[in-house]
């Protein structure tokens, strides 16, 4: 044994004092009184300015509180456990932070939205429709037209793309159409719409058809079905192919037969997750489908302009876009916007409890 | 081709046909062809997306400046590209922070029950489409951020940042840059919270039989630890940043001019946005100078998301490469 | 340095389950204890009580009293940070921190208590606690290197390194050395005999010749089979639990019969 070894030098003591080990401790329900005394504060302040709101008193209270709880651990308990304590709270701050918005957005889409949730807003469409009345069912039917349409194209694309990743892809090609998906999922809606353009007008002319908008959407949905198929698929133990080898069934059969029924749930609930991103899409549609108040079902680009609106347009326009009396047209915008925000939630309730109910019990 | 795995072949006899390969059913190949013809697919769609873009573009950046609606488009998307990128920055800087608090959250603060419906919550800020963003930017954000811009303005209008008429609608860069960050606020989360929730086990006791507060082992193993990580969805958020459209569109009262302040009605307005105002209105000489505007933002987002991208795998290599080292 | 431990009465609970039932010892100062028993017999689950470690595991909790020089460490105002820069640990496998240099690596316990010391001091520490765990000669002109570019031998001993640098009373260590080569095996044993002449070391092993070749008592902890609690079964003196034990099944267990 070394000298140096010796632990009874004074450095050590010096850094880690031989503390007892209590340590004075907040009394359990310190942290809650001081924040209501701290936001009830934060209101008083804002009160005695005249701009009283619960939002802002608790946006102000928080960081009144941060500091408080600081200071009040920081006598009692030491400066770590103070540290501990306010950076718990910034932490939980941040969450609560981010429910300010969307507890705040869903409330706002609701309240608005409903006096227009009625039964003319789904069957009737907007064609001569001069202030009140009226309905949207021209944009969701456009929305079904254009997402459907894009669904069929994508999900073959996609699907057949995941299987060429998992089961026959390797090497480069596969590094590269890995990539390449990669780089699809980074293109902008926005791009991805002038794309669709670009190439029907280099076909046929300028034109604005619902399947420009569906080929636009395509371009944004295919490399979801690709990212969530793949992930799903590849999921399959390989003892299921092997033991479909072994029976001398062939490779593609094995695919069709083995490995997609085992991994249908997760392929179908990819899919339905993959539409809910795609169905709010705006901007592509924006540049490719044009704007029409009245029923259009025919998506083809018949005769160049053959305009048809989707949901998130029709929002986009009665809002940005009024006419008189200006509350008609809004009211139809938030309806539309209550509608796109149930659907989307909807379809994501719907994937989650398909991939979680039917999900195949591999045991690994 | 004959197979002959079996111990009693004898010469004479013909090879079993029903090991050979039979031609006549196509399953596999056909299959197989669908394959990789849909990885081809992709291949072809991306071309096709550049070149398309390109073609269209072409025109606006040969043509003479005085032929073009917009000017020299150069100079016409210069504006709208400060504004895309100074909008995600600041989009950026504040959705960071918050990201990891959440994540951290969910990933080493939350108890076990609550932390899945947590995570959920926040994942449902990224199911919002933007449109209704911009709608709720626009009527709700946008008029409760009046009043303290107007004490910014007052108060600290010496910075600045804050300098200008302050805005009396709220539709400023800063109202803009705060939707944004809500709106590229689940994606960063997410992913740093699988790399938070990745860390080693026996690092994280390892600080704490140190005597490491939760705080201090978080500073000492899982931020270290997922450093990497969160840089790299910080760029992915960036690229969602930059290609945003809808909300901007809606939210923003922009202009082309190039300028630092935050709290004004003059602000520069985002390529994405610009060319959502612009093309339902634009004749056939405009629309090239606006897929042009497109295909600058295309190019910004590719090389954004590259740069993400490679920070992931750089670190999932380095990871993998120490898992090598310590079993060798 | 060095203080008594003391376990009265201690249940050990994962959520509902009873994990480890009714154990007291008395832990002296300056010695090696060894536990040992079949795998899942809760010994390291024991060990971990030790530090409150057990705590972080959700679900954990712990009924009786843990005297550490007579004070209980679960009593209601006791700070388990405090308690764990008394009682060092180290863990199965080797867990430098692969973010930190070796250096590094050894105060990163110590800066958690003091952010600014100066470079002499810490030079001195680094140095100090390399000596004490067998490593400076190895490692003294890499200091700046990552701690998990060495061998895992030496990845261990700077663990231990790394856990008497914040100059514990108790060091704890659970089953250093079942993930390391016969030879690194044996430098751990070694600094194990020194570290006794200044700390209260426990031990868990699995190697019934470890326990008798470092330890001087040893604790036999068993498990009535599967779903039944770990109970302390005897301890004693080492040398008397190898030689003549009490009770049968502690007999059973050292001459090999099971586990």
């Amino acid at each position: 044994m070394t000298a140096d070894a010796q632990p009874d030098a004074p450095l050590g003591d010096q850094y880690m004092p031989r503390m007892s080990l209590t340590a004075g401790q907040l009394p359990k329900f310190t942290d809650l009184g001081l924040l209501v005394i701290s936001i009830a504060v934060a209101a008083a302040l804002l009160a005695l300015f005249g701009s009283f709101n619960l939002v802002g008193a608790i946006l102000l209270g928080g960081p009144l509180f941060l500091v408080g709880i600081y200071a009040l651990a920081f006598s009692v308990e030491g400066r770590r456990r103070a540290v501990n304590r306010v950076a718990r709270y910034v932490i939980i701050g941040a969450f609560v932070l981010a429910l300010v918005p969307l507890v705040s957005l869903l409330w706002e889409v609701i309240s608005k939205g409903l006096p227009r949730f009625d039964w003319q807003f789904f069957t009737e469409t907007k064609r001569n429709v001069v202030g009140e009345g009226g309905g949207a069912a021209h944009a969701i039917m456009g929305t079904l037209v254009v997402t459907g349409l894009a669904t069929v194209f994508s999900v073959p694309v996609g699907l057949f793309t995941a299987i060429y990743l998992v089961e026959y892809g390797k090497g480069g090609p596969k590094k590269v159409i890995t990539f390449l998906v990669d780089v699809m999922t980074g293109i902008p809606s926005i791009v991805a719409g002038l794309f669709a353009y670009a190439l029907f007008s280099a076909v046929i002319g300028p034109s604005k058809s619902g399947l420009a908008g569906a080929v636009a959407l395509t371009v944004l949905m295919v490399p979801y079905v690709v990212r969530n198929s793949e992930e799903i698929i590849r999921l399959v133990p390989n003892s299921l192919r092997e033991a479909s080898y072994a029976l001398g069934v062939t490779r593609w059969r094995t695919i069709v037969k083995v490995v997609l029924p085992t991994s249908i749930s997760g392929i179908v609930s990819g899919v339905i997750l993959a539409i809910a991103r795609i169905i709010g899409e705006t901007a592509p549609l924006l540049v490719t489908m044009g704007f029409t108040d009245s029923m259009n079902t025919n998506a083809l680009p018949a005769g160049g302009m053959n305009p048809m609106t989707a949901l998130p347009v029709f929002v986009y326009y009665e809002y940005t876009r009024p006419g008189r009396p200006q509350q008609a047209y809004f009211d139809r915008a938030w309806t539309g916007a209550l509608v796109l925000v149930l659907i989307v939630m909807i379809l994501n309730v719907i994937g989650r409890y398909v991939a979680k109910r039917f999900a195949p019990k591999i045991n690994r | 081709m004959t197979v002959t795995g079996g111990n009693v072949v004898s010469e004479d006899l013909a090879p079993d046909q029903s090991l050979l390969v039979d031609r006549r059913k196509l399953g596999d190949p056909v299959f197989k062809g669908f394959s990789v013809g849909s990885g081809m697919l992709i291949l072809v769609i991306l071309a096709a997306v550049a070149a398309f873009l390109i073609v269209q573009a072409v025109p606006a950046f040969v043509a003479d400046a005085a032929d073009l609606p917009y000017g020299n488009t150069w100079g016409y998307v210069a504006p709208f590209l400060f504004g895309t990128i100074w909008s995600s920055f600041l989009a950026l800087l504040m959705a960071v922070p918050v990201a990891i608090g959440i994540a951290l959250y969910i990933s080493h603060f939350a108890p076990k029950q609550l932390a899945s419906p947590v995570a959920f919550v926040v994942d449902l800020l990224a199911a919002v489409p933007s449109v209704v963003f911009g709608l709720w930017g626009i009527n709700v954000l946008a008029p409760a951020l009046v009043p303290i811009y107007q004490w910014l303005g007052a108060n600290l209008g010496w910075i600045p940042l804050f300098g200008g008429n302050v805005s009396g609608t709220g539709r400023t860069m800063l109202t803009a840059a705060i939707v944004l960050a809500i709106m590229i606020l689940p994606i960063i989360t997410s992913l740093s919270r699988e790399v938070f929730l990745r860390t080693p086990g026996l690092q994280e006791e390892a600080s704490f039989a140190l005597g490491a507060t939760r705080w201090e082992m978080i500073g000492q193993v899982v931020l270290p630890f997922g450093r990497s990580g969160v840089v790299s969805a910080a760029m992915l958020g960036l690229g969602r940043a930059l290609g945003e459209t809808m909300a901007v569109a809606m939210v923003l009262s922009g202009g082309r001019n190039i300028t630092f302040q935050l709290l004004t009605s003059n602000n520069p307005n985002t390529i994405a946005s610009n060319i959502a105002l612009a093309f339902p209105e634009a004749d056939s000489h405009a629309v090239p100078q606006l897929i042009a505007t497109g295909l600058v933002l295309f190019v910004i987002t590719f090389v954004v998301n590259m740069a993400g991208r490679a920070i992931t795998s750089g670190h999932g290599f380095r990871l993998a490469h120490k898992r090598a080292h310590k079993e060798g | 340095m060095a203080k008594r431990m003391e376990l009265q009465d201690l249940n050990i609970y994962y959520g509902n389950f009873l994990a480890v039932k009714g154990v007291n010892m008395v832990i002296e100062p300056r010695a090696v204890t060894a536990f040992i028993g079949p795998s899942g017999c809760g010994k390291s689950t024991v060990l971990r009580c030790l530090d409150r470690m057990l705590e972080l595991t959700p679900g954990g909790r712990v009924e009786g009293r843990v005297l550490l020089d007579g004070q209980d460490i679960y009593a209601p105002n006791v700070d388990p940070v405090r308690v764990r820069q008394q009682v060092g640990m180290v863990f199965q496998q080797p867990n430098p921190f692969p973010t930190m240099s070796i250096r590094d690596n050894v105060l990163a316990g110590i800066q958690l208590n003091a952010r600014k010391m100066p470079k002499a001091h810490k030079d001195e520490i680094v140095e100090r606690s390399l000596r004490g765990a067998n490593l400076w000669n190895e490692v003294k002109d890499r200091l700046g290197s990552p701690g998990n570019g060495l061998s895992g031998g030496q990845q261990q001993r700077l663990c231990i390194a790394r856990a008497i640098a914040i100059q514990p009373e108790v060091l704890l260590m659970d089953e250093p050395c079942s993930a390391l080569d016969p030879i690194s095996t044996l430098a751990i044993e070694d600094l194990i005999q020194e570290l006794k002449e200044n700390y209260t070391v426990v031990i868990v092993t699995h190697n019934m010749q470890q326990a008798s070749r470092v330890s001087d008592k040893t604790g036999f902890f068993n498990i009535e089979g599967t779903g039944k609690p770990g109970q302390l079964i005897e301890f004693d003196l080492t040398e008397k639990i190898f030689t003549n034990p009490s009770q049968k099944d502690t007999e059973r267990y050292i001459t090999g019969q099971f586990g």
